[in-house]
């Protein structure tokens, strides 16, 4: 059937089943691949993406559920400012190591920041604890979004 | 406060990695390509005697045995295990063949309806049938027979799953009458000397690129190799591109993990409570295929006494055969198992003995010059005691233990030492490894260098490039570094063994002051730099004495945790680590390892529980085999110590593997005061704990 929603700020349409996984939508029919598939049922929030800015994870999402729904993904959030802020935090203080979790962990460090301008370092802990990362310990990643509140994400 | 590192610089491949545009093997777009699903065993030993494929749709191919071109060896280091079983098949799981074609579902459904007939054999799940035995002394182990007393005890490990967040990956195409292939890899050259020995085609015929790469540590070593040889089978046959992506359960389930173990230590006492020596069996669950389980095991074998000397040593272990998934590399080799049992051992025994851990375990502590357990010499500088008074200061150990010593505390802290051998076993970089590292200069004066080190998340690329950069003091932007490319690149060895920048990095530099030696601007110049070893490094592997490494990172983690009474879960209340990785030149990526090896240290040693039942993984997800979280783990505190190494690039050791070695011991002497009792087997889930603290030892 046919699907529209907004993705990227962009309106588009698609036709594929109802039950279709966001993510493949999103991979397969736009060829947007900054989202990963790190597990396929819902544990590591590779897949994250925004869902009228609420973090979801595209690989539990049937794309039926987002019918004129706005979804941004890193490709659509790259070219923000809160991008900028957040990207620059990762890289300030080494939150990003093979970077297979990391627009993930972008996109959902957005929506902790937007709801929670200045967490502490226990509910960062808290609100990413559905994004995975095997690589840094997640010291890095919780200093980042630190740095990232310290300088505001101007929403 | 924030950290701010002054000694680092901007990571090469940031922007891409966080913007998303970043290619993995899974992101390639190849609209032609074909889909390969294997067909796996589905009993642990078995006579295989006929493959019912069911009938196959015109473009859809069944690839097995029958249509191996050359040779049926995947080429680890061991050639036992066969790209795919042609008689028998060792494990459930093992690739039988492939069902490949234009769509991936009718892929899996042809898959799903291939099945295969076998005549069973008793399979053997146990650690009893040895394929590798080694054995090795110091000293003279007679005195044993002169002591007084002896103490002995086992430890145990489980398995682990190395959980890269990228799955495996490859795909394969023809370019012209050339094979290439792009995967999720670590060791682009073994990838390409898998397939050239099994299709026994020359050097010239494949390619092997490497895409970015989502984490590997060490899983992404060998398991490459098997796959590459099948779908090289495949496209010789089909000559259609092919990709083969697995999904998180197809990865946990069939590929390699760490070795599981059990490890046996006797300390020989005289009257006067000295060590008169110790003798240790490490036993290591290879699987079943060799593979490279027997260096594992001498690696693990060589870490068996730590950090420690002891005058009269008898050391020696086993790799088991048994009808399971094979075990293979992951960050330690080997060494985190018996490093584990040693600490482990060595309070239990100061316990015996009614003295302090600390005491007893800075009575024996290596000492620089000190003679090794295979009569090797510790030539470098030791400088462990300074890092262990740090780490004592930065945690406030010694408050904090005698405090948690009241009964009921449900709070510990823990206290680890440890070791890592940099690079290969011996003078393996000099006599196996020989790697050769090209650098180059145009007539721009642009320089250009190759390895075929992978950037799997460990900052390699660009601390690499940063090696170059500095030793020819030009810009950043006038040198060119990418990820290799083995048509470009000569082989400067695996990414593995902590090699990369003690080894390739003293290379690299070495290449590049050559360079500026004889630069001359305006004009096209090259030079091949060969290794060459530190000509003291001698080494018999069949004997395994001599210098079993060409130089030693050292390290001290302390984790103090509080377990709840009721649930009994653990808390990780605070880390704090010191490592002696010889000068920390980005001390940024330097933080990522330490950082990221003590938490997989830690999943290993409280969370990462993977059983077998009938000789599969009862764990097949990340919903039951479980991985820190942010939640899981505490803040993390580290600080290097310098202690510059002459023969690494600006003095710098090994550091990936070492950051795994002391998690679980400290992790455990936290437990077992928390709850007073003795810990000898990990994981320590809630579950092991409830029947620690309600059965006792």
């Amino acid at each position: 059937m046919e699907i529209k929603f907004i993705l990227n700020g962009k309106q588009v349409s698609v036709d594929v089943s109802p039950s279709m996984r966001l993510l493949d939508v999103i991979r397969d029919k736009f060829h947007l691949t900054g989202t990963k598939e790190g597990c396929g049922e819902g544990e590591c929030g590779a897949c994250t993406v925004l869902v009228n800015n609420e973090p979801y994870n595209s690989c539990l999402t049937p794309v039926i559920n987002i019918v004129n729904k706005e979804v941004i993904t890193i490709e659509g959030f790259r070219e923000t400012k809160a991008y900028r802020i957040i990207a620059d935090a990762f890289a300030e203080m080494g939150g990003s190591q093979c970077g297979f979790c990391t627009p993930g962990m972008i996109l959902a460090t957005y929506a902790v920041l937007k709801k929670n301008p200045h967490p502490t370092e226990e509910e960062i802990r808290f609100a990413l604890s559905g994004n995975l990362c095997r690589c840094t310990g997640y010291q890095s990643i919780v200093f980042a979004v630190l740095k990232a509140s310290e300088k505001g994400i101007e929403l | 406060m924030l950290p701010n590192y002054k000694t680092s610089v901007k990571k090469v491949d940031n922007e891409e990695k966080m913007s998303g545009m970043a290619i993995f093997t899974g992101d390639i777009r190849m609209d032609n390509a074909h889909f390969a699903i294997p067909v796996r065993s589905t009993v642990s030993y078995g006579k295989l005697l006929k493959i019912n494929v069911p009938s196959l749709p015109k473009g859809y191919y069944f690839i097995s045995a029958k249509d191996i071109v050359k040779e049926n060896v995947c080429n680890i280091i061991a050639s036992d295990w066969p790209v795919f079983p042609d008689k028998e098949v060792h494990y459930k799981g093992e690739t039988i063949g492939l069902i490949v074609g234009p769509d991936k579902k009718i892929c899996i459904d042809l898959a799903s309806m291939t099945h295969a007939d076998y005549k069973e054999l008793e399979p053997v799940f146990e650690m009893k049938n040895s394929y590798v035995h080694k054995e090795f002394k110091k000293g003279n182990p007679e005195v044993f027979k002169k002591a007084s007393k002896v103490y002995s005890e086992s430890f145990e490990t489980g398995y682990q799953e190395q959980v890269y967040l990228e799955p495996q990956g490859m795909l394969i195409w023809m370019d012209g009458n050339k094979i290439t292939i792009k995967a999720s890899m670590q060791c682009p050259f073994y990838i390409k000397k898998a397939v050239t020995r099994t299709l026994g085609c020359s050097e010239d015929k494949v390619r092997v690129i490497q895409p970015a790469v989502g984490g590997a540590f060490g899983g992404k070593e060998h398991y490459p190799s098997l796959m590459a040889a099948q779908l090289a089978t495949a496209i010789v046959k089909i000559k259609k591109p092919i990709k083969m992506i697995f999904d998180r359960k197809e990865d946990i389930t069939f590929t390699t993990k760490r070795h599981p173990s059990k490890t046996d230590i006797s300390a020989y006492l005289d009257d006067k409570n000295n060590i008169l020596g110790v003798k240790i069996h490490v036993g290591i669950d290879g699987g079943a295929y060799i593979g490279c389980s027997m260096v594992v095991l001498a690696r693990a074998l060589i870490a068996a006494t730590n950090a420690y000397t002891f005058e009269n040593v008898d050391i020696s272990g086993d790799a088991y055969c048994t009808n399971k998934v094979p075990s293979a590399a992951f960050r330690g080799f080997g060494s985190p198992q018996s490093i584990f049992a040693i600490e482990m051992f060595i309070n239990h025994l100061a316990d015996f003995l009614h003295v302090n851990h600390y005491e007893l375990r800075n009575k024996y502590l290596v000492k620089t010059g000190d003679i090794t357990s295979t009569n090797g010499v510790f030539r470098d500088p030791i400088i462990l005691d300074k890092l262990i008074n740090r780490a004592m200061e930065m945690s406030d150990y010694q408050r904090k233990k005698k405090e948690y010593s009241k009964p009921n505390s449900y709070r510990g802290i823990g206290m680890s030492y440890f070791l890592h051998g940099c690079g290969f076993t011996g003078s393996g970089e000099s006599t196996i490894i020989n790697a050769q590292l090209r650098i180059k200069k145009d007539k721009n004066d642009i320089v250009t260098f190759y390895t075929s080190q992978v950037d799997f998340g460990q900052g390699n690329r660009t601390t690499l490039k940063r090696i170059v950069v500095d030793t020819l003091g030009i810009p950043e932007d006038h040198v060119i570094y990418g990820a290799p490319d083995t048509d470009e690149t000569l082989s400067t060895g695996p990414t593995a063994a902590s090699r990369t920048i003690i080894i390739v990095g003293g290379l690299a530099a070495k290449a590049a002051r050559h360079l500026k030696e004889i630069w001359k601007d305006g004009e096209e110049q090259e030079i091949i730099e060969p290794y060459v070893g530190p000509s003291y490094i001698k080494w018999d592997d069949d004997t395994m004495q001599g210098d079993a490494y060409p130089g030693y990172a050292w390290g001290v983690n302390v984790i103090e945790i509080s377990v709840d009474p009721i649930t009994y879960e653990v808390t990780i209340e605070g880390c704090w680590s010191t490592y002696d990785v010889g000068h920390a030149i980005d001390e940024r990526i330097l933080i990522g390892q330490a950082d990221g090896g003590l938490a997989q240290a830690i999943g290993w040693a409280y969370l990462e529980k993977e059983e077998m039942e009938n000789g599969v993984f009862k764990q097949r997800t990340l919903s039951d085999y479980v991985i820190p979280t942010m939640m899981d783990l505490s803040k993390m505190e580290t600080e290097f110590i310098d202690n510059p190494f002459p023969y690494g690039a600006f003095g710098a050791k090994g550091a990936g593997e070492l950051t795994f070695a002391g998690g679980a011991p400290a992790f455990c002497a936290a437990l077992e005061q928390a709850i007073n009792r003795k810990v000898n087997k990990i994981p320590a889930t809630p579950e092991f704990i409830m029947e620690l603290i309600e059965h006792g030892n």
